[in-house]
């Protein structure tokens, strides 16, 4: 029995209460001025499905391009902005904003028993400062000066020399706007996580969701200062005539490829952990069990990350670093399979031992374990470090990581869209499209990159716009657009299934699959103020904890631990999560979307490099700053 | 051994049916058609690999399997039922298992095969050539001579050659799959690899590393001859070019030619493009982009961007005497 029912008319009244107090301002103008995780969580949905619609369209139109030798579709500088422009857009606005900004935003302060995130308006911010970076980048496509040096951008070939336009200046100045836009989230879901928890949820009985959140956010906040660096001294050596990375000056290609790699790793592992999390969620969901080894589970999520920031190097073994560098980081990349190995038998293992009942939610999760065995398999080759330099920059490399980026990390994604979205929507979704819609992604993802391993040991190099006939090529190649068709359409028909659930499906209910997590004991959709008494917490699976339901309702009736004196959220202390005091938070705000605005400014007028007019904006943005903190929340 | 022999078998089905399936297509730049003891290295620990990740890939689906069978039968249960045993499988399956393959695999890999991969020392071979990767061809010498060629190298069959990658602009990448795994050529930096053919033959090679607007582009031939072949070849390349005296060669010296090819015995020396002193004993154009014909040779002339858009070499305007004329040239340059 969840909470959303009131107990008594006299707990009636403080949900009133609580709801005029928390509701944010009405309309469109609410949409701007809002610091709802749950509505910022929407937004970040939104506007990450049309990065995913772009990113999307980009592949197919590659794909379309190579279903045949010599096909002439696209010209080769078209072609290279778009595998540049795909890998940019799937990795920095559709993956990382969709599971830390919409799945994370939306549920992370839903699981921990909180009211809201630790810093509501950083939190709009780092929406609307990923909006803006957004714009930024797509801009350049517009103007036809995307980026056209892949998204990994090696120097020299992105030097001026070599790429005079204004592309690579539009890479440098988009994918550091991004990274403030990132930074802002990891910075805020680690303090979230340390200190918003409902009191009594201390760390072992954090949901695995979280730690999984916790693992990408550490990462991001240590790995974008690499990439930022690296962008940084990039956009200085093209404009300012700086020599980071001017060989005949002293500086050096190595360097950009270090730092780039050094995010770039622990960034994959920062795109497929919170997918994990997702699936430690829908699992114990599913089979109606405990996830089994949980603090190993908990543990491996953590190291996945730590551990992927000592591999970097396996990208580079075939740039003549010495050997003994090479085994070193062969060595890394060998251990960083084992935190992998872990949550692969705990999950099966969790639904041998449970009664899985294979809804879509639960059929995503299969074909996610699936590809992500078979990505994993094809990536612990590359621990023999000849096998890694006979086969790197061939389809083979394209076909692991996309069974691991768009098996592992988009697929329970996916299986985590149908999974909450009874909750975010209060409806139930269409069973037997979502599971057409499942069967429909798994054949067509599986025609789309399976053969691209056979076509990688046939010797087929990636980032080529055409190939000639008579290598062996052509028939996979047009297996794989089929199948890249097939993925589209399965997608369409997944996203229609949900549209449609929207106006028409039968109402949810608060607790649709008896789900174990927080989440399900409020109503569908969650109320803004998200629980009308902080939840009691004595397991990893509150839900299922009925004692401690009933003993919120209660409360609730007494109205006690109900914080209703203001806008208020309790803190706890970072390890036990035992009460430490209650906060007052702020609440609509203006500033977020005009920082964001005049960020995007100051951006376009570097790209442009009028540097004066940047200034000014720059000093814009400070004032934006100051009438930010012109009021506090504590003097509302 | 009898344990060992029945694992091959098992593992030979998999492995068989792969092939079969690889079988029929063109061997050109196939990385599982070696012919060097390095690459038949590489290729043979894929298939191992290959065979063991099957392995592992069963089990995970059988676990799946299992629980959707029983997903069927079994309606209630604990929701900790098993936990235990839960445990025990996790650390077996999920950490001791993998720990043992892997360190395996990494004995096996990075510390013997890697070493027949590794380039010869320094003037360990008999013959050393050095490449030099430019957008978007490849430029061939063969130090301690004057030959220069580009696109195509030539070895002496079943000789260990020493190749010396450098660049003259962005990173490529040098790689002839049937031979040996791929190296980079960075700015200020030589690399070096091992090419060594088990037969004779020609064997491709492309640019592995993406390198600008024509990298798709940016492939080359290594043959292999008989060591007597292979050294009439050299010297035939060494030799400056035959006919130094002719309307095509004044034609090119005037027209823009020269200004960016260099032709040995005459007064084109130019460094853009590749040295054209033989070029009539290639056989293709472009970087085997097109063959070496004479259509093809007044088309790549006249319309070098069409053929290869964005390369630097412009569609030289000549009347069709002339193009005649300078192909005619270019074809006695043998």
């Amino acid at each position: 029995m969840a909470i959303a029912t009131p107990p008594t008319p006299a707990a009636a009244e403080r949900m009133e209460l609580l709801a005029k107090m928390w509701e944010g301002r009405p309309g469109v103008l609410g949409w701007f001025t809002t610091t709802d995780h749950k509505k910022i969580g929407l937004l970040y949905f939104w506007t990450t499905l049309v990065f995913f619609a772009a990113g999307g369209a980009e592949a197919l139109i590659m794909r379309t391009q190579l279903a045949q030798p010599n096909e002439k579709l696209v010209s080769p500088n078209t072609y290279d902005e778009l595998f540049s422009m795909h890998g940019i857009t799937m990795i920095f606005f559709f993956i990382i904003p969709m599971t830390t900004g919409a799945f994370g935003n939306y549920l992370l302060p839903l699981m921990l028993g909180a009211r809201d995130m630790a810093f509501p308006r950083m939190n709009a911010l780092s929406y609307w400062i990923f909006l803006a970076s957004g714009i930024f980048l797509y801009t350049s496509l517009a103007l036809g000066v995307a980026p056209n040096a892949g998204w990994f951008d090696y120097v020299p070939l992105a030097s001026r020399q070599y790429d005079p336009g204004r592309n690579i200046d539009f890479y440098c100045l988009g994918i550091i706007f991004n990274s403030i836009s990132s930074t802002l989230t990891a910075a805020q879901f680690i303090v979230t996580i340390f200190k918003s928890r409902a009191p009594g949820m201390s760390f072992n009985r954090m949901p695995l969701f979280c730690f999984a959140m916790l693992a990408a956010a550490g990462g991001l906040l240590f790995a974008l200062p690499l990439l930022s660096a690296d962008t940084i001294f990039l956009f200085l050596d093209r404009n300012i005539g700086t020599h980071f990375y001017d060989i005949a000056r002293g500086g050096s290609a190595y360097l950009w490829q270090h730092l780039f790699w050094m995010f770039g790793h622990p960034e994959v592992y920062i795109l497929i952990v919170p997918a994990f999390g997702i699936a430690t969620e829908i699992i114990p969901a599913f089979t109606q069990r405990r996830v089994a080894a949980f603090p190993l589970v908990a543990i491996a999520e953590l190291l996945v990350v730590f551990i992927g920031f000592g591999v970097w190097a396996h990208h580079m073994y075939a740039t003549g670093i010495p050997t003994i560098t090479a085994i070193f980081f062969g060595s890394a990349t060998a251990m960083v399979v084992i935190p992998s190995t872990i949550q692969v038998f705990a999950w099966c293992m969790t639904m041998v031992l449970g009664t899985a009942r294979f809804g879509t939610p639960l059929l995503f999760i299969a074909g996610f374990i699936f590809m992500f065995v078979i990505g994993g398999l094809s990536g612990i080759m590359f621990v023999a470090i000849p096998f890694d330099q006979q086969v790197t920059d061939t389809y083979f490399i394209i076909a692991h990581f996309h069974y691991i980026i768009f098996g592992a990390a988009v697929f329970p994604i996916f299986g985590g869209m149908y999974y909450w979205f009874p909750k975010v929507t209060g409806k139930l979704y269409y069973e037997l499209p979502g599971q057409i819609s499942f069967w429909i992604l798994f054949v067509g993802t599986n025609l789309l990159f399976f053969p691209m391993h056979i076509v990688g040991l046939l010797g087929m190099p990636r980032r080529q716009y055409t190939y000639p006939s008579g290598m062996g090529w052509s028939g996979y190649n047009l297996v794989e657009t089929i199948g890249g068709y097939i993925t589209a359409a399965g997608i369409i028909l997944l996203i229609g299934n949900l549209v449609v659930s929207y106006f028409r499906g039968a109402p949810a209910g608060p607790d649709p699959w008896h789900g174990a997590t927080l989440e399900w004991t409020t109503s569908s959709p969650p109320p803004p103020y998200n629980y009308a008494v902080i939840p009691k917490v004595s397991s990893a699976y509150p839900n299922w904890d009925e004692a401690d339901r009933a003993e919120d309702r209660a409360k609730l009736a007494e109205g006690t631990f109900v914080l209703m004196d203001g806008h208020e959220q309790v803190a706890v202390t970072p390890v036990d999560g035992t009460f430490d005091e209650v906060v007052e938070m702020p609440h609509d705000s203006p500033w977020p979307p005009l920082l964001a605005l005049s960020l995007l400014l100051v951006f376009f007028m570097l790209v442009l490099h009028k540097y004066g007019a940047a200034g000014i904006f720059a000093v814009g943005t400070v004032l934006t700053l100051f009438g930010w903190h012109s009021k506090e929340p504590q003097e509302a | 051994m009898t344990a060992r022999v029945r694992h091959r078998g098992r593992l030979a089905l998999p492995a068989g049916l792969l092939a079969l399936v690889l079988t029929g297509c063109d061997e050109q730049q196939d990385a599982l058609a070696p012919r060097s003891h390095a690459a038949k290295d590489i290729a043979s620990l894929f298939w191992w690999m290959m065979g063991v990740a099957w392995f592992g890939l069963a089990i995970v689906v059988a676990l799946m399997v299992v629980a959707w069978r029983k997903a069927h039968r079994r309606p209630g249960h604990e929701p900790k039922e098993g936990e235990a045993f839960a445990f025990k499988v996790v650390i077996g399956a999920g950490i001791v298992f993998p720990i043992a393959l892997i360190a395996t695999l990494f004995v096996i890999g990075d510390i013997f095969v890697i070493g027949t991969t590794q380039a010869p020392a320094r003037g360990a071979t008999q013959l050393t050539v050095d490449v030099i990767g430019h957008q978007w061809w490849w430029e061939v010498r063969y130090p301690g001579t004057s030959a220069v060629t580009a696109n195509e190298i030539h070895i002496p069959v079943r000789t260990p050659v020493r190749v010396q990658v450098s660049t003259a602009d962005v990173i490529h990448s040098f790689w002839v799959p049937r031979l040996n795994r791929t190296i980079d050529t960075i700015p200020g930096k030589t690399n070096a690899i091992e090419l060594y053919a088990d037969a004779v033959g020609r064997y491709r090679g492309q640019c592995d590393e993406f390198c600008g607007l024509q990298h798709a582009h940016m492939s080359f031939y290594v043959f292999a001859d008989p060591p007597a072949v292979f050294q009439r070849w050299l010297r035939d390349q060494e030799k400056p070019a035959a006919a130094t005296r002719s309307a095509g060669a004044t034609l090119f010296a005037q027209a823009s030619c020269a200004n960016c090819h260099a032709i040995r015995g005459t007064s084109a020396s130019g460094y853009v493009g590749p040295d054209l002193t033989h070029v009539a004993s290639r056989t293709t154009l472009a970087s085997l982009t097109i063959p070496n014909d004479r259509n093809d040779l007044v088309r790549w002339i006249t319309h070098a961007q069409e053929v290869k858009p964005g390369n630097q070499m412009p569609d030289i305007r000549l009347t069709n005497a002339q193009v005649q004329t300078l192909a005619t040239y270019l074809e006695s340059l043998r």
